[in-house]
């Protein structure tokens, strides 16, 4: 059985994709490739020379134990932000689903921090919580907790999770929330019927069936933590302090900044890259296979 | 087993919709009715609320002698056909039939035994390990009635089942659902809006209309003694043929020039008494021309049904269509002239539509 049109020659194909082929290649293939290239290269401290180093920038960098801390950062981060924000995001989905009164509201709501910028967003959160004016970090104070995100590490940590978090829930919920209308009424009904209590309901049918849309969210968001959230971090802790909130992609500007180490800002990101395409291919590989039913 | 019984049952929805307005009858154990009735007269909102799906909003339903009102549907122990089907798209037929049991904590051996005989029961052997969308629509039929008989309820519920399937599989699946109610002795109710589905499967039709009952009783009597205009439109196909009249006497109505005789007419109505004339169309018989009391049919044009053919045209200026088995009347436009057996005269009030059948 054949669904797709066919089109007679390579012509009208090629000029379709092209917009998105030119995108991608002056978008991604285009810097990827000079990353990669510069990466193997050596620059002294004012640019004059260059030297072709081979992999020395990588030895280098793996022998150094700031990188080594910031993966770690990076994988405590990104677990935290993706389980939280996967997790409360269907909470507030399956709460809004039940077409309760005022739920238009109750959406409209939940949907407004997608809105507001990363860097915005970490603003918001450092002013919460800022151990001299901010209203939740005095409210913490009070209970006895030496609240100071400028001096610790976990403190820090903690921050920029719960900052990055609250800003991927709202696009979470609204797919969660799609996936869970899609599920048809009669489906739950049958299952009421045959006597599924609430939470065996959710577990056996509702969660199954929203699997396409968690494996989707799941990509997105690795994405997400792996590179937007460098906003969020740079405004509310700029990856401090000492380095307990450096994340990959918060080191890999950090280095690069000041051009101080390009060769070694480059490897990084190859590594990142790398990273990402390892793990989205996995997740293609392996649980979408179990997903589509 | 068990016997239902509805008692004044109500259903106004929020936002004041008032889709079902007082409803009362029973199915004895055992027994199969079907709810049958246009499109939104509230047919699926009764049945959804014997099944718990929908609160009752006032009036009181009964399964087995105990009042189900305040009920969670998992404890009713019903059983409910949908019109989709309803399935379990994740999971395998031999899952969508177990789940029902494993909920209720049935043994393994137990839960194998009983999907194992409904497969061989409906014919599902084959597909016991596919998932839904891997079947047709008459095996996924076949896998939401196995699912609801491996539950072995008090009461089967069918919302619309075979609406979704081809004519002839319907044919074929309206047979053996009667079949299988018949062998199991299950208590069931069937919404339908095909009145043929409703005639052939019922032994206690429900008909209803803008959320009320219009007429119950067995398929026979609904079709031969139809307790309003609505009804004897409603069952019967072609439908029955309405054309105004008057009361001419005991037991007489005129249609213009002409006279018939309605025996089950009630006696006591002036003579003048505008009234309606139900015929049905298989009920017409041939008479020779200018016999007393005949009326004149002005055929237009025939219809081919293979067995039987029918005529359609105009009776004193009014729509008109008769049944006759093909070859029993030359199929060509021109003048018929017809009469009714009086046991087969309808007689209607011409405002309220009720039957004016003899007390
Ligand atoms: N959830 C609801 N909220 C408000 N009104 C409703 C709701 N469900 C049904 N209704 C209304 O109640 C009436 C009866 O609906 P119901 O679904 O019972 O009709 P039905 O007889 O099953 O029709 P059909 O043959 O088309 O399935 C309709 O007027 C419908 O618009
Ligand atoms: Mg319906």
């Amino acid at each position: 059985m054949q669904k797709n049109a066919y089109f007679k020659g390579l012509t009208i194909p090629l000029l379709l994709l092209l917009p998105q082929l030119a995108i991608t290649i002056v978008f991604f293939y285009w810097p990827a490739s000079q990353a990669v290239w510069q990466s193997f290269l050596l620059e002294d401290a004012f640019g004059t020379s260059t030297e072709f180093v081979w992999f020395e920038n990588y030895t280098e960098l793996f022998s150094r134990p700031e990188y080594f801390k910031a993966f770690v950062n990076t994988v405590i981060f990104s677990s935290f932000v993706c389980v939280l924000s996967l997790s409360i995001a269907l909470l507030f989905a399956v709460m809004a689903d039940r077409q309760i009164r005022g739920a238009e509201v109750y959406k409209t709501l939940l949907i407004w921090p997608y809105a507001v910028a990363p860097a915005v967003a970490g603003v918001l959160w450092l002013f919460m919580f800022d151990p001299s004016l901010g209203m939740l970090a005095r409210g913490l104070q009070s209970l006895g907790i030496a609240w100071n995100p400028r001096l610790n590490g976990n403190h820090a940590m903690l921050l920029v999770i719960l900052a990055a978090t609250w800003k991927q829930i709202s696009y979470n919920f609204l797919f969660f929330l799609a996936g869970l209308q899609a599920i048809p009424k009669s489906v739950i009904e049958a299952a009421v019927i045959d006597g599924a209590r609430p939470m065996r309901r959710f577990w056996t049918i509702v969660f199954p069936l929203l699997s396409p849309t968690t494996f989707f969210l799941l990509t997105v968001n690795i994405v997400y933590v792996f590179f937007d959230t460098f906003g969020i971090i740079d405004t509310v802790t700029g990856g401090g302090p000492s380095g307990a909130t450096q994340t990959l992609v918060y080191k890999v500007w950090a280095d690069g900044k000041g051009g101080t180490d390009l060769g070694g800002s480059a490897a990084q990101s190859v590594i990142l890259l790398v990273m990402v395409i390892g793990m989205t291919a996995i997740q293609f590989r392996f649980i979408e296979r179990k997903v589509s039913y | 087993m068990a016997q239902v019984t509805l008692t004044h049952v109500k259903k106004v929805y929020a936002g004041g919709v008032e889709a079902v307005k007082g409803v009362s009858f029973d199915i004895p154990d055992g027994g199969f009715c079907v709810l049958v009735g246009p499109s939104g007269c509230g047919k699926s909102t009764l049945l959804r609320m014997v099944a718990g799906l929908e609160t009752i909003s006032a009036g009181e339903v009964s399964i087995g002698n105990r009042v189900v009102n305040q009920i969670e549907p998992a404890d009713r122990d019903i059983a409910m056909v949908f019109q989709n089907y309803a399935l379990y798209p994740h999971m395998s037929v031999y899952d969508n039939m177990a789940y029902g049991l494993r909920n209720r904590g049935t043994p393994k051996d137990e839960i194998e035994k009983r999907v194992a005989e409904a497969a061989r029961i409906l014919a599902i052997e084959p597909f016991m390990q596919r998932r839904p969308r891997q079947l047709s629509g008459g095996q996924r039929q076949r896998v939401a009635m196995g699912r609801a008989i491996v539950r072995k309820p008090q009461v089967f519920l069918f919302d619309e089942p075979l609406s979704n399937l081809d004519a002839k599989l319907r044919v074929q699946m309206r047979v053996e659902i009667k079949k299988l109610q018949r062998a199991l002795g299950v208590t069931s109710i069937y919404v339908t809006h095909d009145q043929v589905e409703a005639m052939t499967l019922s032994d206690k039709l429900v008909v209803m209309n803008g959320g009320q009952v219009e007429q119950i009783g067995v398929p026979s009597e609904v079709y031969r003694k139809p307790a309003s205009k609505f009804v004897a439109t409603f069952i019967g196909s072609p439908p029955m043929n309405i054309l105004p009249a008057t009361i001419d006497g005991p037991g007489i109505v005129a249609l213009g020039d002409a006279i018939l005789e309605a025996r089950d007419l009630q006696q006591d109505l002036a003579a003048g008494t505008k009234v309606e004339v139900g015929l049905r169309p298989e009920d017409i018989e041939i008479v020779t021309e200018g016999q007393a009391g005949s009326l004149p049919f002005d055929v237009e044009f025939i219809e081919e049904l293979g067995a039987t053919q029918l005529f359609h045209g105009q009776l004193s200026g009014l729509p008109f269509v008769m049944q006759a088995a093909t070859g029993e009347v030359a199929a060509q436009p021109g003048r018929l002239w017809i009469t009714v057996d009086p046991d087969r005269v309808h007689v209607f009030d011409a405002t309220s539509g009720t039957r004016l059948g003899r007390a």
